[in-house]
């Protein structure tokens, strides 16, 4: 008998269900469930018991009934030994210590004699453990930024744990935060001003950094090797350092408060990224065709617009929405160029909420919506792309 | 013939490259050397407009006498601390209108009122009145005469482009007695937002790259964080934080884990007792370096994750041959096939952490202990409104990130291509 894997084992594991009990506990907590005990120790001694015993009748009995069997004996007990709670609750327990038992209906305590029994197990349960502890942490400011917006100052104040949502509010009062930030505080505006902006230093990009980066790529001329590296330098230099020079100077040429002033500014930041990720595929493209339309008589225009531009447009999509991301979630430059709302983006008017101490706090986080959702569903619809540019943007520039 | 050939490829190359290079010219490299001007003149934010002579014009009717009105000119010079030279000034009048007893500084000629106001010192002001009246003695419609907008010329400065230099930003940069804070709580940001990213990043890596279900669902969330817009978050986090009416603090105290809330972006230190060792914490930092971390290990996780799927399977099965368990694969192979880019991402995380400004501006405003240098730019020259002194940070900051990158460079520079 080895007496560590079964020792590690009966700990890993009942940490696990431990915590991850917990975790529900906690979000049944901002459901509003009046709950204010975690019992950390007698719920481990509980899930330890239920570890203990799944491992002892290991294969002795059916495995369906096992696994059916425990988990309810097991609910039970942690019924009787924490407060009480609405059904729900504990089929959610239930349904935890269910899973628990399937993945762990294989061990028994021959399989425990295997070798590197103990690493397996705790491999296993950190990865289960930091699959639940990451969705958390990510999901969870989102799902607070969501459901704050659906929700009244007064309500939240009054008690900030309880984050449901209310569904008998007839639909205009669900949904009153969203109104407001449309009607009184133009919002509506704020969206085409970003949408412009985005867009618009997307396309400008692209016209500048296609031409350049194929001449980077394919031509030779002087001080090549000079430009190639100084996009790189140029790209790390943040905006903080250039803030202080175009405030002054755009403010002597009138270009604060403009979308041009905004336009020319995020055009120039993302072009050298733009250029460097461009060239980079521009490269993979083989010579050849490029050859076979310059017999053809075509020029250099021709050659990009009709050669090298519909061969590279997953790379230029990547381009397009990682210079879209950053135009539509830029703040620095909009937080200095502008100061008059009726030129607004979507970031500065959110920003520019929070300046007024009264705004109700779901007035902002319907605004942050407004502003996440967008750019979360080009993400999750073009990943493939957006993926790739965040890549070749971010660690080589 | 082939000479020819490369003079038009070069010509080609030029005009291609000739928009690109020349906007990210006068937006990113002028302003890096306008830096360097600016850091050595005492400028404030309000002397950066161009003082202009201005006019403001009123039309008083003269009580018992119709054909007659009173014009007052609300003259100034908008700058407070510029003179302004050789200014003119010309207003014009409607037909059969001409003023009496002009200024001698003026003349009138061709329906135009036209004077030489000669020099203004700064903040000059002065109340120029004319008395028109109508040659005809009809009746002067006041509307027309208010609608007339006189027009002023002069010449001035531009203290931007003068040539006073004075070495008093960097003298106060260096002397402020924060210099060595400051440039502690930028490294300590830094160093650890990098490291815990890296991490983090790690993690969410190894973890992605096993087979399981809803693997592909996790990738997406897991970069999340990064996508989104910083404004928003930052937000939400503030408010999840909030002492009061936080999430976070309300659930820590209902589960008696805190007596009362603690104002986690609010406080400058906390003492932690751990382990009968009394632990002082910079506590906002500590929450500021946390939002970093959060978002941004979804990039380290990114490329790790990338390298990860890159390493060859059967290097694994060897192992697993040999008798290697999961501990000893990962120290053995999946370490050694990480460090190239472990270290690649410490560097340019670093250089990039270096400069964040966003983040900490909207968690904290660089209160409570968060003030870094990029913030410190922004207070400097916005908040204290000295531009001069804003500047001359800037250039601080330019001088570390050359070295940062020239320890890059030497390093790593040339394999960064490679993986």
């Amino acid at each position: 008998m080895r007496y560590k894997p079964l020792v590690i084992y009966l700990f890993i594991s009942s940490i696990f269900l431990t915590l991850v009990g917990s975790i529900w506990k906690i979000m049944a907590t901002l459901q509003g469930l009046k709950l204010t005990e975690i019992n950390f120790n007698i719920n481990f001694l509980l899930a330890l018991l239920l570890s203990l015993s799944l491992v002892f009748i290991g294969n002795k009995i059916n495995h369906l009934f096992k696994i059916l069997v425990l988990p309810l004996i097991f609910t039970f007990i942690y019924i009787a030994i924490n407060e009480s709670a609405p059904i729900w609750y504990n089929v959610g327990i239930l349904l935890i210590s269910l899973f628990f038992t399937n993945r762990v209906k294989n061990y028994n305590l021959n399989y425990l004699k295997e070798d590197f029994v103990s690493e397996k197990i705790v491999f296993d349960f950190l990865s289960l453990f930091a699959i639940v502890f990451f969705a958390f942490i990510i999901l969870f400011p989102f799902y607070l930024m969501f459901v704050t917006s659906f929700k009244l100052q007064a309500a939240l104040l009054y008690n900030p744990l309880d984050l449901s949502i209310d569904f008998t509010k007839n639909i205009s009062d669900q949904f009153k935060s969203y109104l407001v930030i449309f009607k009184t505080y133009d919002f509506g505006r704020y969206i085409l001003t970003s949408s412009i902006v985005s867009i618009g230093t997307v396309i400008i990009t692209l016209i500048f950094a296609i031409p350049a980066a194929y001449a980077v790529a394919r031509l030779n001329f002087f001080g090549k090797t000079f430009l190639s590296t100084s996009i790189l330098i140029i790209y790390m230099f943040p905006a903080i350092v250039l803030v202080i020079p175009l405030y002054t100077v755009f403010s002597q040429l009138g270009l604060r408060n403009s979308i041009e002033g905004l336009l020319i500014v995020y055009t120039a930041t993302t072009l050298p990224v733009a250029i460097y990720m461009l060239q980079g595929y521009f490269k993979s493209i083989p010579k050849e065709i490029e050859d076979a339309g310059l017999m053809d008589g075509q020029n250099w225009f021709g050659i990009i617009i009709k050669i090298i531009i519909p061969l590279s447009l997953p790379a230029i999509a990547s381009v397009a929405l990682y210079v879209f991301m950053i135009a539509w979630n830029e703040f620095l430059f909009s937080l200095m160029f502008l100061d008059n709302p009726k030129s607004f983006t979507l970031s500065r008017a959110i920003n520019h909420l929070t300046g007024d101490a009264e705004t109700p706090r779901q007035y902002l986080m319907a605004g942050s919506v407004v502003v996440t959702l967008p750019i979360l569903l080009i993400f999750v619809y073009f990943e493939k792309y957006l993926v790739s540019g965040l890549t070749a943007g971010s660690v080589k520039g | 013939m082939n000479d020819t050939l490369s003079k038009i490829e070069k010509r080609t190359a030029y005009t291609l490259l000739l928009p690109a290079v020349f906007l990210v010219f006068a937006i990113v490299l002028f302003p890096i050397f306008a830096n360097v001007w600016i850091s050595f003149k005492e400028v404030q934010l309000k002397d950066i407009r161009i003082p202009e002579p201005r006019a403001k014009k009123i039309v008083k009717s003269i009580p018992g006498d119709n054909t007659k009105l009173k014009i007052v000119y609300r003259l100034r010079n908008s700058s407070l601390i510029e003179d302004i030279n050789n200014i003119k000034f010309s207003d014009n009048l409607p037909r059969n209108i001409e003023p009496v007893n002009l200024d001698s500084r003026c003349e009138f000629k061709s329906k135009k009122i036209k004077c030489d106001f000669g020099n203004w010192e700064a903040k000059y002001r002065e109340n120029f009145e004319i008395v028109i009246q109508n040659i005809n003695n009809n009746v002067i419609n006041k509307n027309t005469i208010k609608s007339q907008k006189p027009k002023l010329s002069g010449d001035a400065d531009n203290i931007l482009l003068t040539s006073k230099f004075t070495l008093k930003n960097f003298k106060q940069v260096f002397s402020e007695n924060e210099f060595l804070d400051l440039l502690l709580t930028t490294f300590y940001f830094t160093f650890f937002g990098t490291i815990g990213a890296i991490i983090f990043g790690m993690f969410a890596a190894q973890l992605v790259n096993q087979k399981f279900y809803g693997r592909t669902f996790m990738r997406s969330i897991l970069l999340f964080p990064y996508v989104g817009p910083v404004v928003a978050l930052a937000y939400t986090w503030t408010l999840l934080l909030d002492p009061n009416s936080g999430t976070l603090n309300a659930l820590l105290v209902n589960f008696g884990i805190i007596d009362k809330p603690i104002n986690l972006l609010g406080q400058k230190y906390i003492t932690l007792n751990l382990l009968g060792f009394d632990i002082k914490l910079r506590l906002a930092l500590t929450t500021v370096i946390m939002f970093e971390i959060w978002r941004y290990f979804p990039l380290a996780f990114l490329f790790i994750l990338a390298r990860l799927q890159a390493v060859p399977k059967d290097l694994y099965e060897a192992a697993e041959v040999d008798g290697a368990g999961p501990l000893r694969k990962f120290i053995n192979i999946t370490l050694p096939q990480i460090t190239a880019i472990l270290s690649i991402l410490f560097m340019i995380r670093f250089i990039w952490n270096f400069n964040k400004f966003e983040d900490i501006f909207l968690l904290t405003g660089g209160a409570s202990g968060t003030r870094t240098l990029p913030i410190n730019v922004y207070q400097q020259g916005f908040a204290v409104s000295n531009i001069g002194m804003g500047s001359a940070v800037s250039i601080v900051i330019v001088m570390l990130l050359i070295i940062f990158m020239i320890i890059y460079f030497k390093l790593i520079g040339k394999r960064a291509n490679e993986i």
